[in-house]
Order: structure tokens, then C-alpha cells, then sequence
């Protein structure tokens, strides 16, 4: 009896689960035809993201759920059902321990997202790379008064999302994930592991990683599908990969680092950095207004070889805060290529309408892309992307 | 060691003989005010935050407020935000400091990142409020310059009038006259001047409660603006003091899990 009012004690005063989430509705406008007859201009589709959280033991555990849904009405790869969050946490005063599918982001620059390694991008999503799909996983986090030292073990691989025949924004020739290939035996079920140390002393905030497992990226190789058709096959190769991400904070400028190296990727190992800043101008002339300017620079040792587009680059942009009643914001960017292979052009915007609904808008385009370049793949897929969101 | 305190003590001496009489009784009343409400420990309570235009249409913010009291350095705060829903999830994460820059984090939901931000914000609106950002952080003694004005009665209250000068340079404010009421150093109205010396805005406290015999703290806090016509109501729900809350309550992990 008295171990049970013990127990009641240490639970504290406990809050019923509750339900949260999101819906959005979202209105593709391309500016040209696709390169493909199958390619609509115009696409609509909508998501559903609900969250249910409850938590006890006042605080210190708690239970996540978030499953994802898209339909799209185009592109049948890009309908897909995910669960994004599924965990069971302990937070200890010494120690965390999480169970489940989670996602986790690390990294500070804001053109690219190098160290960011443990989730897998859901491409099919975002270009960007920031949206993930769900990861299974085992962490282990020390907190000390030195900084947190984490361990992860990721049971279970997830695949790269492709868009198919019918989708934008897509390589040439599809990428066909019945086809993808493992150098691991264990093929999905192989066990990633990954470490990490974050702390942050005065006005630096960093963090160390390493990664061993099988890539989230893909090697894309020409092949023939079932049907025999030419397509790309996606191979994942079994990978060790630094990383090292800094930040320094002194009053309204942040300068931002992050490298990775990587290894057995591909034919070479290989650098990979971003580095720049982002200065902003507060409360501009009192009119509560602010204007942040961003400058990163992007390197790839690999080159032209680089498996991505950025391998000799310059990030400039813009944030604007009107800090009004709606939150309206606006984030203006483009990625320069430094040997003149193409432009990404990036604006996004977001402003409330009521306490529930958001409306947001995207422009991308890519602009005098060259043959080489990978976002040449996209030279025709200049686009506006309006989205409403519905949150309860 | 010794030789340290020594000289410390002469600093001090000496630089409280460089203030007129006006600036003493000033900075007096602001220690006082400030001693008053030291070793609560920790607190929560929910915040409300309505939001009003010049016609009359307003928007409803709701916040959950955590502070940790620190030995010998400014406040931890946590915030969390509740409404409007598409902020939902996010936290704030502030080391505030009795000198130099605040520490800030600011967890981001739907990307699942933390990210260290700038704390150079000082005379932004929060939030779209009509409270900028320095109205909100804790109000340690040493950012400001003190100056006595004299007693009032202020509807009622017997209270000082001081007029005090932020330190900070980027503060939007060459200054602010506070009436604290005598009986109790409570802070029952401040006027805020804008960069020019123009009236701005006029904040008002009502219903103090009294919590652990000791610490008042204001149900209602009202920002008018009178540049714009626009105002902002606080109103404070279920302070709770003591409530075993940590350093570790106040970390970056804790910032990720934070609901």
C-alpha cells in the first residue's frame, strides 16, 4: 500500500492524452508542360497528420503518435501512408531513453542539411530533404554537465521515396524502388548505429557525430525493370560518415559551420562543407519589422562527380519578419553554381488567417541549368506551390 | 581574496557617491523592489495574451510559462505555445543574464530542430503583441539607470515615481516612468517613451495575489499603445511556486521534449 501511494506520489498530477494535428491541401501550378506526356501542370493533393501525446510519471515518460498520410491525385508514389512518430521516452535527471520510430535533425545551416543523417528523406515530399520519414530506434542520452554524449541504434533501413511516372520533379528516367539494391546481406534489416556529442559553452553551440550504416542516400544506376522499361535502380551502400556542426552566436549575427566526411560512398571518400552567417537587422526603424541576410558557401571535394548539385556553390538570401498579428514571413533565396551550371531559385512565404488556418506559398525555379548539372533534371519544372493548412 | 573585497567595496562606495540623491533613492527603491521577490525558486502559470487592433477585433495567444530562479545570475525561462494551433509545439528556451546577452533556443516541431537564436531582438513585438521583447525577459536591476521623482497618489495607492533609463543601447526606449506602490514595492504602472521621447505605450497591473505569504504576482496586465490605438491584455492563470522544477527541466534536451 504504501509502495502504491508512492507510485501516485512520483506521478504527480496526471494529464489526460490529448489530440492534435494537421491537414493541409495542397495546389501544384507548374509553368510548363512536363517532359513527359503522363506530367499534369496543375496537381492537387492533400495530407493528414494527427498527433496524440499523453505523458505520466509527471513528465519524466511519455507516449507519442503521429502517422502521416498523402493522396495525391497524380502520382500514386506519391499517395503514401508513413508513421512519423511512435515512442515511448524516459527522461531521467542523468539520462533519456527513447523507443520507437522518431525523426531527429541535426545540423544549423539553412541551405542544405549535411550532418542531418538518422531519418530518411521523403523525397517525394520536398526537394529540400526536410521532410522525413519516420526512423525505428533505440537512443541512450547521458546529459552531463559536459554536454550530451547520445547512441543510436536504428533497427530497420527505410527506403528513399521516388516520384513515379505521373510526378513532377522527377529524374528523366524514373527511379524504380522495386529494384533497390543492398551491399549490406542484411539488406533492410541491417542494425545502423550512430553516436553524437552536443554542448554548447558561451556563444558556441556544437556537435560531433558519427555514423555507420547503410546510406540514406542512394547511388542511382541505370537498369530494366519487370516491364522493360530503362530505369534508375536505387543502390544503398553500407557507409561510415562523420559530421561536425557549430554555431556561433554574438548579438545579431550567427555564423554557421557543418562538414561531413564520408566513406565508402561511391568510388572516392569525400568532403562535403557548408559554412556562412546570417545577420539580422531587428525591429527595423521601429517598425517592428526584421530582415535577416544569409550567405552560405557550399563544397563537395567530389565536384562535378558530386552526387548532388552542390558542389561549388553560393547561398544568398533573405528573411522577412513582419512580426504581425498573422506572423507573416517570407524567405528569399538562390543557390548560385560556381562554374555557372544553374540557379535554384527558392521563395517561400506564410502568413495566418485565423487561430486554426494557415495559408503558404512556395516559388522555385531553376534557372540556366547545364546538361551536367543535376537540376537540369528539373529545368522545366519552374513552379508555385500554394498550401492551406488546417491545425486543431 | 581579502584585497578583492576591499576593493570591491570601494568601487561600489564610490559609485554610489557618483550618484545625485535623486539617483540613490532611485536605485533604492529598484533594490528593494528587486530583493523582495528573491528565493521563490521556481513557478509556473499559464499565460493569455489578447490581442486588440484600433477596431476593436482581437486574437487570443495562450502560453505556458516556466522560471527557474538562479543563484547569481538572471532567471531560466521556458515557454511553451498553445494557441494559435500552428505554433503549437513550439518552445522557448531563455538563460536570461544580470549582464551581457541572454542565452535563447527556440524548438521548432514540425522539423524537430533546436535552434539557438539571436538575443538581439530587444524592441520587437512579441508574438505580433503590443509587449516587445525587453518588456518580457526578467527585469534585472542592472539594466536600467534609476532616478527618483517623487510620491504620488496614484488612483488611490500611495507610490514612488521613478524614472528609470535602459542600458542597453538597442532597448526602444530612452525611458520609462514606474510606479511602485509603498506599502509593497509592486509595480502598479509603467509609461513607456519611444526613441524620440514620445509617449508609446502605458502598461497597467491589476489583481496582485500574494503567493507563499511572500511574492505578488499580477492577474491582469494591460499595454496600451497610444501611437496605434492597438493593446494587449495579460491575463495570468494557476501560479504555482515551488514546484520542484530544476536546472535540467531548463536544458536543451529538455527544450526537445518540452509540453
Amino acid at each position: 500500500m504504501g509502495a502504491l501511494w508512492f507510485l501516485l506520489a512520483a506521478g504527480g498530477v496526471a494529464r489526460p492524452g490529448e489530440w492534435s494535428g494537421q491537414a493541409t491541401l495542397e495546389n501544384f501550378g507548374f509553368a510548363q508542360n512536363g517532359q513527359s506526356e503522363r506530367q499534369e501542370s496543375h496537381v492537387v493533393s492533400f495530407t493528414v497528420q494527427p498527433e496524440y501525446y499523453v505523458e505520466w510519471d509527471g513528465g519524466r515518460q511519455s507516449f507519442t503518435f503521429e502517422p502521416f498520410w498523402r493522396y495525391d491525385h497524380e502520382d500514386s508514389e506519391r499517395s503514401h501512408l508513413d508513421i512519423r512518430e511512435l515512442t515511448w521516452l524516459k527522461a531521467a535527471d542523468r539520462w533519456e531513453l527513447r523507443l520507437g520510430v522518431r525523426k531527429v535533425f541535426w545540423g544549423v545551416a539553412e541551405s542544405v542539411h549535411l550532418v542531418d543523417i538518422i531519418n530518411q528523406t521523403d523525397l517525394v515530399e520536398n526537394l529540400d530533404g526536410e521532410e522525413k520519414l519516420g526512423q525505428p530506434m533505440i537512443n541512450f542520452a547521458w546529459i552531463e554537465s559536459w554536454g550530451t554524449a547520445e547512441i543510436f541504434l536504428l533497427t530497420g533501413f527505410r527506403e528513399r521515396s521516388f516520384p513515379g511516372h505521373d510526378g513532377r520533379l522527377r529524374t528523366p528516367i524514373i527511379v524504380d524502388d522495386d529494384l533497390a539494391r543492398y551491399e549490406s546481406g542484411a539488406e533492410e534489416e541491417r542494425l545502423d548505429w550512430a553516436l553524437r556529442y552536443g554542448h554548447t559553452v558561451g556563444a558556441w553551440d556544437f556537435g560531433a557525430s558519427y555514423f555507420s550504416g547503410t546510406s540514406r542516400e542512394p547511388l542511382l544506376q541505370p537498369d530494366r525493370n519487370a516491364a522493360g522499361e530503362t530505369v534508375l535502380a536505387p543502390f544503398y551502400p553500407v557507409i561510415d560518415q562523420l559530421g561536425l556542426d557549430v554555431q556561433g552566436t554574438f548579438g545579431s549575427w550567427l555564423l554557421k559551420w557543418e562538414s561531413t566526411y564520408r566513406r565508402d560512398f561511391g568510388d572516392r571518400d569525400f568532403l562535403a562543407a557548408v559554412g556562412g552567417f546570417e545577420y539580422t537587422f531587428f525591429d527595423l526603424r521601429g517598425t517592428g519589422i526584421d530582415i535577416g541576410l544569409l550567405g552560405e558557401y557550399l563544397y563537395d571535394e567530389r565536384g562535378e562527380d558530386a552526387t548532388n548539385p552542390f558542389d561549388d556553390d553560393v547561398f544568398v538570401g533573405t528573411r522577412l519578419a513582419l512580426n504581425d498579428t498573422w506572423s507573416t514571413e517570407l524567405l528569399a533565396g538562390v543557390v548560385i553554381d560556381g562554374s555557372g551550371g544553374g540557379n535554384f531559385v527558392n521563395v517561400e512565404g506564410q502568413r495566418r488567417i485565423t487561430d486554426h488556418l494557415t495559408l503558404s506559398l512556395e516559388y522555385r525555379a531553376f534557372t540556366g541549368t547545364e546538361a551536367e548539372d543535376p537540376l537540369h533534371a528539373f529545368r522545366d519544372d519552374d513552379h508555385f506551390r500554394l498550401e492551406a493548412g488546417w491545425y486543431w | 581574496m581579502k584585497v578583492f573585497w576591499i576593493l570591491s567595496g570601494l568601487m561600489a562606495a564610490t559609485m554610489a557617491f557618483a550618484l545625485t540623491p535623486e539617483a540613490r533613492r532611485g536605485l533604492e527603491i529598484a533594490r528593494e523592489a528587486d530583493t523582495r521577490d528573491l528565493g521563490f525558486g521556481d513557478f509556473t502559470a499559464d499565460m493569455e495574451m489578447i490581442l486588440t487592433n484600433r477596431q476593436g477585433k482581437s486574437s487570443t495567444r495562450i502560453l505556458r510559462n516556466r522560471t527557474l530562479e538562479q543563484e547569481n545570475d538572471g532567471d531560466k525561462l521556458l515557454v511553451l505555445f498553445d494557441n494559435p494551433r500552428d505554433v503549437k509545439g513550439t518552445a522557448f528556451l531563455a538563460f536570461t543574464h544580470r549582464q551581457g546577452p541572454d542565452d535563447q533556443w527556440l524548438y521548432l516541431p514540425s522539423l524537430k530542430r533546436v535552434k539557438r537564436i539571436s538575443s538581439g531582438n530587444k524592441s520587437g513585438p512579441f508574438m505580433g503583441s503590443e509587449f516587445a521583447y525587453e518588456d518580457l525577459t526578467s527585469q534585472e536591476v542592472d539594466k536600467y539607470r534609476y532616478r527618483f521623482l517623487g510620491t504620488e497618489n496614484l488612483n488611490g495607492i500611495e507610490a514612488f515615481k521613478l524614472e528609470r533609463r535602459p542600458v542597453d543601447p538597442k532597448s526602444g526606449y530612452t525611458r520609462q516612468l514606474v510606479w511602485y506602490d509603498q506599502k509593497e514595492y509592486r509595480i502598479y504602472k509603467i509609461e513607456f517613451y519611444d526613441r524620440k521621447d514620445a509617449l508609446l505605450k502605458t502598461l497597467t497591473y491589476e489583481g496582485y495575489q500574494q503567493y507563499l505569504g511572500k511574492y505578488w504576482r499580477a492577474d491582469r496586465m494591460f499595454m496600451q499603445n497610444h501611437q496605434t490605438g492597438k493593446s494587449t491584455e495579460l491575463r495570468w492563470k494557476k501560479y504555482d511556486f515551488r514546484t520542484g522544477l530544476s536546472d535540467r527541466n531548463f536544458d536543451r534536451n529538455a527544450l526537445k521534449r518540452a509540453r
